[in-house]
């Protein structure tokens, strides 16, 4: 079965109810009352999540910002690598999926769904554009409370220049902290050498400086090493059956060669202020105008600017034909969506 | 795609930049760090002091003001101009000379290296054989004669600088000529002293070390006298007519000796220990200067008894019965005297005493009674207590400007009247276009207010706030003897009113308790400084009439005043507050601490532990380098076996060090983070807070966690001012992601142009703002600059400066630039100062950087922290403790020394008795004292006016920056000072200048 169907409709944000009302309801608005179906939900980084229970039921109403995107599959096409991160921006899915058992079911059959809010923590990138002795990792601080754990030191490396071996002064990593994002990754070790920091080469820095750095890129860090063990380099030319595997310690490997984009562009929408109004609620600080610039990327969160309104949208209604603000990069989202998702089943956005 | 569209590509814009921005170094002000050489000349009537860093620098009439610097930065030794000459000789300590000359180019003065040169021996010589000890320039401007110490006198031609090898006085060719059998070669070792005679070029008097002197017929070779002291010889000095000299010893004595041409070895006229009988220090330089009523004036430095007074810094004047040894604060490096210099006067009329210490430079008056002090109208000393913070307001309405000027003057009653004796050149730089003023607070609780409009920083009033508060001192003291006491830094506020009249009344205080919600908080730095009760005089000028503590008694951090609305705002490391001072009512409170933030509570703070750690590996570099210099040197007499140790755990430290290299942290900034409530910048604007139909009065607050809040004020109109009260509600507040320091906040009305400062709206100074546009608001942090909608915030724009160059931002400010092409063109931009040293000038509204200039290393912590930009694109930095660098960023607003030094006419072809300089004594002039191409002359030879010291090499400059970091007055400690004090200030008596005591 092909072909997708919009709907959109409003809830009441304060009381949301019990998730098994809100499935009859998505199966009263479809008019498809005896289809077992899938429910995921994009959350505000972009990612596929489902919903199966009331908690994460909640969780998903109460991020809605305030639209909030349902996906709807049905069972037996659903595909369950479509959830995860970043899942809304590749093509492939590639995740390894970590499945939990879920016992909130009226089905007889074992439905496993995702974990609640599953994140990346790190990833290596630009596998493809760097030299096989470089390594490019980024490491996502936002959503998790570990700290970055890492320490860098001045020292001197070797380098090849025209006139023979030249020692240089260069940056490395000096110490790991147990338990902290750089180590639990794997990706990091003492002794790295670092070369970039979100795109910004460090030769010529000094340690202060590159620090500095760091930090205030700490929220997406991409720290471009010359690992001090050799031994685990990406092998370029086994890389031919998907992404997994370029490294085996890659966790989250991304396809995209995709340079500046990776360094700069995604993280804008990690780094927003927040405003509290007259000792109101906190909210995000929203893009003054938005730029058709961010099209490309759907971690771009969708984000109606009437911070009056409460619940969903006030009607539910066909999307497909709205062209202004921000409804019309929710028009396109589907359309770039389709090609892969005709091939997984239904999809129904409401 | 558009991020690839990198500014500065476009042509015109390029061309409006090198309009619009230029970067100089313009002057240096206040008082030269570590001043070792003063020499001056009679004929230009212009001084030069010498530094230890190998600057020189020539001060003449006020505006007129030349610098040098020698490559090596080495200290200058000694300074000697050439008689009748536009040049001068330096000696270094690393033996070599230097020859400077002014020459005009441009229609300006401008001050140049022309020559150098090192005294060599013959091979295989000791190098103390060429060790210059003194130095003579002949009157006949042919030749500079070399003493040594190897008692060998060297001719050495002008301006080639050339050895005359023939010419060479060699100490057996004077003892050749001197027929006693106890004058050995021994006597002739170190040349201590060389003096032209007055009268004839061809005599010149030759003092040797071990006491002996000579006087030398040139045109013969041949010693026409000679004199034997009996105690080591430090100086020498012609009587004008030439009949008797004065010589001064080691042993605290002078001695007058006759000169005739009749009997070849003389006998003392006259011995005299001044401060005998016990033992004295030694008398290192005199002068005898005549007068009509025949009593002499005798001048000397140095002499004490050693007991009692040895480790006194004093020069005595005598002048028949009056005696009087002026007590310097730090140790005198040089003096001189300003006496008629007409050659045909008969006496020597002396008019004034300059004397050079390392902290000061004071100038009596020796015509008046009392021998005052005059007021210099440079080379202030800044740091008579160092300075905590500073401030710099432009444009102030000239009625003010004339009432802190006469306000000041009555502070200045002490001084002498006399016009400011040195008063060689012509100054030619057009008037500065507008009168500014700097102000600097300092540790002892004064603010100092100077005239920064032009050249010469020149202090115009001085305002101490210790009076308000219970000390030691009885407030009705003179405060000018307060001097060295500690006192706490500034951490009251103070709201002032200028008053012409001298007043007594009670000042009101108030208590703003910062932690007025918090539980559980205990302060453990030192408490809140007590307030006098009774009734305090004040004399007429700035005087306090309500005082704001804040409670716990922490360093204010920020300060905002808006004397339109009668408000200020102040800031601490717990929170900030609004008072109301027309009816001196508190507004509000807001605590900004952190639940978490205990550190806050300990008391003064305590520093960022990589910055002390750097601080402490400074002090073992330095120590190791000292302790493997001394070594060199081959011990000194008492490298003890303590010194080793010292020495060898030094060395294992460093290596220690050196195993375990510093390392960073990398962790990103958490809202638990120490010293996140900080208050680091506060801002009051009339714009457009809730809606954008309606503007009103607002403050706005920064704090260190990234956090600004914004609260909407409601000021009564001016005829209910008294009745009604100032209210304030919190209306936004917004939470940085990065979290970075706050240090700027600016509001930019519907024209893009940030709001004007109240006062100068007030005085019609400046355009009222547009209130039809929507206005934006610019948050800067030490990261990034961001730029929000109103009143509705959105982001708009935003410059990630830290995450793209590695650098943050220490100072920021707005400037206006206006274009040196055409008048009508100007703009705004803004001016940041990054923790490296580089200013950068980034556009308004659009966040583009427009240029960088390396401008102060980034080593110079103390450097960075003192900067202070003015509004028109000028700044200045402290280089030294004691020293402003003013520096321009501008085509258009340029302050700098722009001044010409004309050869005066030289009236006699016989003219007596110029002395000049320290050892340079009297000479004679022939001739027409002109000689060819001294001046107008092309030179492509530049001097670099550049003046980087090398202070960080320095390890009492590191003291002190540690010092001030420890005291909890680092980069900080400058935002105490006040954003717009005009208006409202606190009286002081009392002079600036902390003159001899008497």
């Amino acid at each position: 079965m092909f072909g997708a169907e919009f709907r959109r409709f409003s809830l009441e944000r304060s009381k949301p109810g019990k998730f098994e009302e809100f499935y009859g309801l998505l199966q009263h608005v479809h008019k498809i009352p005896n289809v077992d179906v899938l429910v995921g939900y994009t959350d505000i980084h972009g990612d596929l999540l489902p919903i199966n229970n009331d908690d994460n039921y909640h969780k998903a109403v109460s991020t809605a910002n305030p639209l909030l995107r349902i996906f709807i599959q049905r069972k037996e096409d659903a595909d369950y690598s479509a959830f995860g991160t970043d899942t809304m921006t590749r093509k492939k899915n590639v995740l390894s999926n970590v499945l939990r058992p879920d016992n909130h079911k009226k089905k007889p059959h074992i439905v496993i769904s995702m974990p609640q809010d599953f994140r990346p923590v790190s990833s290596i990138i630009d596998v493809d554009i760097l030299p096989e002795t470089h390594r490019r990792v980024r490491l996502y601080k936002y959503g998790t409370d570990k700290p970055l754990g890492f320490y860098i030191r001045d020292g001197s490396s070797v380098r090849v220049t025209p006139h023979g071996l030249e020692k240089v002064p260069g940056i490395f990593i000096s110490r790991l902290v147990p338990g902290g994002l750089a180590q639990s990754t794997g990706l990091l070790a003492v002794n790295d050498e670092v070369l970039e920091v979100n795109g910004i080469e460090v030769s010529g820095k000094s340690l202060d400086q590159v620090t500095d750095m760091m930090i205030a890129n700490s929220r997406n860090l991409i720290i471009t090493v010359r690992p001090a063990n050799q031994r685990n380099n990406v092998v370029r030319n086994s890389r031919t059956s998907g992404s997994s595997g370029q490294s085996t310690e890659s966790s989250l490997p991304s396809s995209t060669p995709n340079i500046l984009g990776n360094l700069q562009g995604e993280e804008e929408s990690d780094e927003e202020d927040i405003i509290i109004e007259d000792s109101g609620e906190p909210q995000q600080i929203p893009k003054a105008a938005p730029t058709s610039e961010s099209i490309e990327s759907l971690s771009q969160i969708e984000l109606l600017h009437e911070s009056t309104q409460n619940g969903f949208l006030p009607s539910s209604e066909m999307n497909l034909n709205h062209s202004a603000g921000s409804i019309s990069m929710e028009c396109e989202v589907p359309e770039q969506g389709r090609k892969s998702l005709e091939e997984d089943g239904t999809i129904i956005t409401l | 795609m558009r991020r690839f569209l990198r500014p500065g590509h476009d042509p015109v814009r390029e061309r409006l930049k090198r309009d619009l921005f230029q970067f100089n170094k313009t002057v240096e002000h206040g008082f030269p760090h570590q001043p070792s050489a003063l020499g001056y000349s009679p004929f230009l009537r212009l001084m030069a002091i010498g530094t230890r860093s190998g600057a020189i620098k020539l001060y003449g009439a006020p505006g007129v003001e030349f610098m040098g610097l020698h490559e090596e930065n080495n200290t200058v030794m000694q300074i000697h101009f050439i008689p009748d000459q536009c040049q001068l000789v330096t000696l270094l300590d690393d033996n070599s000379l230097h020859l400077w000359s002014l020459k005009q180019q441009g229609g300006a003065s401008e001050l140049r290296e022309e020559h150098r040169f090192t005294l060599k021996g013959p091979p295989g010589s000791p190098p103390s054989a060429t060790q210059v000890t003194a130095v003579l320039p002949h009157s006949s401007r042919e030749v500079l004669y070399l003493g040594t110490e190897s008692g060998n006198i060297f001719v050495v031609e002008l301006p080639s600088l050339r050895v005359l090898e023939g010419r060479t006085i060699s100490p057996e060719a004077v003892l050749q000529r001197i027929p006693e059998d106890n004058c050995n070669r021994r006597s002739c070792e170190l040349v201590e002293a060389l003096q032209e005679h007055p009268k004839n070029p061809d005599q010149v008097l030759i003092g040797y070390s071990r006491g002996l002197i000579v006087l030398w017929d040139l045109q013969n070779n041949k010693a026409t006298q000679h004199f034997l002291g009996s105690q080591q010889l430090e100086n020498l000095y012609w009587q004008r007519d030439g009949s008797k000299f004065i010589s001064c010893h080691y042993d605290g004595s002078y001695t007058q000796w006759p000169v005739s041409s009749d009997n070849k070895q003389s006998e003392p006229l006259e011995n005299t220990v001044p401060y005998g009988p016990f033992p004295c220090k030694a008398i290192s330089k005199i002068y005898w200067q005549t007068t009509k009523n025949g009593l002499p004036y005798i001048i000397f430095q140095g002499g004490m008894p050693r007991a009692s007074y040895g480790d006194r810094h004093s020069i005595s004047v005598i002048h028949g019965s009056q005696q009087t040894a002026f007590d310097f604060t730090s140790r005198v490096i040089d003096f001189f005297i300003i006496f008629s210099s007409d050659p045909a006067a008969e006496f020597d009329d002396p008019s004034a005493l300059v004397a050079l210490a390392e902290e000061e430079l004071v100038v009596i008056d020796l015509k008046s009674a009392g021998w005052p002090a005059v007021h210099p109208p440079y080379l202030a000393s800044l740091h008579c207590s160092a300075i905590t913070c500073s401030h710099h307001v432009s444009n102030i309405p000239l009625k003010l400007w004339e009432r802190i000027i006469s306000a000041g003057s009555k502070q200045n009653i002490h001084y002498s009247s006399m016009p400011w004796p040195i008063d060689g050149g012509t100054n030619i730089a057009p008037d500065p276009p507008q009168r500014d003023l700097l102000l600097t607070g300092h540790e002892d609780g004064t603010v100092r207010f100077w005239d920064a409009s032009g050249v010469c920083l020149h202090l115009l009033y001085k305002l101490s706030t210790v009076r308000v508060f219970l000390t030691d001192a009885d407030p009705n003291d003179n405060m000018n003897t307060l001097g060295e006491d500690e006192w706490p830094p500034l951490r009251k506020v103070l709201v002032m009113e200028l008053n012409d009249e001298d007043a007594e009344h009670v000042v009101d205080h108030a208590e703003a308790d910062l932690l007025q919600d918090q539980e559980g908080y205990r302060w453990k730095g030192h408490e809140k400084l007590k307030t006098r009760d009774g009734p305090v005089r004040f004399e007429a000028g700035f005087q306090p009439f309500v005082l704001v503590q804040c409670q716990p008694p922490a360093v204010v951090t920020s300060l905002a005043l808006h004397s339109e609305w009668k408000l200020v705002a102040f800031g601490t490391s717990h929170g900030f507050g609004l008072f109301d001072h027309q009816q001196k009512r508190l507004v509000f409170v807001k605590c900004t601490l952190h639940p978490s933030d205990q550190l806050a509570l300990e008391g003064p703070l305590s520093r960022v532990k990589s910055l002390k750690k750097s601080l402490r590996q400074s002090f073992r570099r330095i120590r190791r380098s000292r302790v493997s210099s001394r070594k060199r040197r081959g011990a000194a007499g008492n490298a003890s076996e303590v010194q080793e140790a010292n020495a060898k755990f030094d060395q294992d430290a460093l290596q220690e060090m050196e195993l375990a290299p510093v390392q960073r942290k990398i962790e990103a900034r958490s809202a638990e983070d120490s010293f996140t409530g900080f208050v680091r910048t506060l801002y009051f604007a009339d714009t457009f807070l809730r809606d954008s139909s309606r503007h009103c009065p607002s403050l706005w607050a920064g704090t260190n966690g990234g956090t600004v809040y914004a609260f909407c004020l409601r000021v009564p109109p001016a005829e209910r001012r008294m009745d009604e009260p100032v209210r304030a509600e919190q209306a936004k507040e917004i939470q940085l992601m990065h979290r970075a320091p706050v240090v700027g906040i600016l509001v930019l009305d519907g024209r893009s142009t940030p709001l004007p400062e109240p006062l100068e709206v007030a005085h019609d100074l400046s355009k009222s703002p547009d209130m039809q546009g929507s206005h934006q608001l610019l948050v800067v942090s030490e990261e990034q600059f961001k730029v929000f909608t109103l009143p509705k915030v959105s982001s708009k724009l935003k410059l990630k400066l830290t995450a793209l160059e590695g650098c943050r931002v220490r100072k920021v400010t707005v400037a206006n630039f206006g274009s040196c092409k055409t008048d009508d063109y100007s703009e705004n931009d803004l001016a940041v100062l990054t923790n490296l040293g580089d200013i950068q000038i980034i556009s308004l509204p659009f966040l583009k950087l427009q240029i960088r200039y390396p401008c102060i290393r980034k080593e110079d912590v103390s450097g960075i922290a003192s900067c202070v930009f003015t509004k028109y694109g000028q700044g200045f930095y402290l280089i030294s403790p004691s020293e402003f660098e003013r520096f321009s960023l501008s085509t258009k607003w340029l302050v700098e020394p722009r001044c010409i030094v004309d050869m005066p006419e030289v009236t006699s072809n016989n003219h007596v008795h110029n002395k000049s300089g320290t050892e340079n004594a009297a000479r004679k002039s022939r001739g027409s004292g002109k000689s060819p191409g001294d001046c107008g002359e092309e030179d492509e030879r530049k001097s670099g006016r550049l003046m980087e010291h090398a202070l960080l090499n320095d390890e009492k400059v590191l003291k002190e920056i540690q010092s001030t970091l420890e005291g909890g007055r680092g980069s900080y400690a400058e935002r105490n000072s006040a954003r717009s004090p005009l208006g409202h200030g606190l009286s002081n008596g009392g002079a600036d200048q902390p003159g001899p005591a008497v």
